[in-house]
């Protein structure tokens, strides 16, 4: 197989472009799909302050490697999860990068540790107030994202979550019905009101084999261990549905997300609809100041209750 | 040829020469949700693969 546009030995097939790149051509045609997801939904300026949530995986530092290299002042968030050995080696993941890499760029990486605030790490935690791990691990890593970027007066915050994420969330919200989610499903979501930081993910027009075969190509090391908490996860069950009909169909997942957005864009000016919704419901947390539907948020209601069971 | 495969990490030994296509075929894995590394390369589906090879299959879902 050779890379459709030099005609050189290829490294990777496409079949969903209907294409295969050697290296050089692969690199170039990520970089340009960030480009111009960057560009086509409005997602930050090339002056913005970026604060990338990176967690050790492919995609959160194959994004970080892109914007550096795209020009982009981008730094980066860690949450140490304190789930064992797991969190050590992406925390060592991470560090390496930071070290080798982000560093030469003038990049700087903060790091939370669930462990230091609360007093255990996310599994134990997430037994203390009787909720699942990954609903835990959820409310603290927007709660910690949101905080660092308001806090340390970043533009905007960037996730790396890939066309294969947004395609399987938006498979799950459509199966339950879950219509209310469906606005917040959109690769730009607005600063919609004061506390809260604009957030994007520059990473939707890539799928998750690209993004690992960027990170392969340009020897990122990442971790490859799945998250222990995560097995058997529903979004893992539909990306190995939407895997098996993309195998069969290529083209099958951006057909169904990006058809999404589309439709989502004709329909009214989402971003507006959204912000007014917010407007409308949220309200500073009495005990932080970040915006809550309730008097106070889940995440100082979870630490809260964390504190009143933990053993002393 | 030694295959390295993931969740679990393990290896197991299959038949050369072979392409890679074939290989994921007969280890019925799905080529969306992986990528095949020979050696320190990537490569392509319809790469062959022989006897002596080190072949890492490395898969590419993740996220809860």
């Amino acid at each position: 197989m050779n890379c459709t546009k030099c005609k050189t030995k290829a490294v990777i097939g496409l079949p969903r472009h209907n294409a295969a790149f050697c290296k050089g051509c692969f690199n170039g045609f990520v970089h340009d799909q960030v480009a111009r997801a960057i560009k086509s939904e409005w997602m930050f300026g090339k002056e913005a302050k970026i604060l990338v949530a990176v967690s050790g995986g492919k995609d959160s530092l194959a994004l970080w490697d892109i914007l550096l290299k795209l020009g982009y002042k981008a730094d980066a968030l860690y949450v140490n999860l304190g789930i064992g050995a797991y969190s050590e080696q992406s925390h060592a993941k991470v560090t390496k990068f930071t070290e080798t890499v982000a560093a030469a760029h003038g990049a700087t990486l903060h790091i939370h540790t669930v462990e230091q605030e609360a007093g255990a790490g996310i599994k134990e935690l997430a037994q203390l107030i009787h909720r699942p791990t990954c609903s835990t691990c959820g409310t603290i890593k927007r709660y910690q994202f949101n905080r660092v970027a308001i806090e340390q007066q970043y533009d905007v915050m960037a996730t790396g979550h890939n066309l294969d994420d947004e395609a399987a969330r938006l498979l799950g919200n459509v199966l339950h019905w879950q219509e209310e989610y469906l606005d917040k499903q959109g690769p730009s979501l607005p600063a919609s009101v004061a506390g809260f930081a604009k957030k994007v993910k520059p990473l939707f027009r890539l799928s998750e084999r690209e993004l690992a075969a960027y990170a392969v190509l340009n020897r990122i090391d990442y971790i490859v261990e799945e998250c222990p908490m995560a097995k058997g996860s529903k979004m893992i069950q539909y990306k190995e549905v939407l895997n098996r009909l993309e195998t069969e169909s290529p083209g099958t997942k951006q057909t169904f997300y990006w058809g999404f957005l589309d439709k989502q864009s004709k329909k009214q000016p989402t971003a507006t609809t959204m912000a007014e919704k917010d407007r409308a419901v949220l309200h500073p947390c009495t005990s932080c100041s970040q915006p809550t539907t309730a008097e106070v948020c889940s995440y100082c209601k979870m630490m809260a209750r964390a504190k009143t069971v933990a053993p002393h | 040829m030694q295959v390295q495969l993931s969740h679990p990490s393990r290896t197991v030994e299959v038949k050369g020469p072979k392409k890679v296509k074939d290989l994921l075929r007969e280890l019925n894995l799905v080529v969306e949700a992986h990528l095949v590394i020979k050696g320190d390369d990537l490569v392509t589906e319809d790469e062959m693969l022989y006897e002596g090879d080190q072949i890492e299959v490395r898969p590419v879902i993740s996220g809860g």
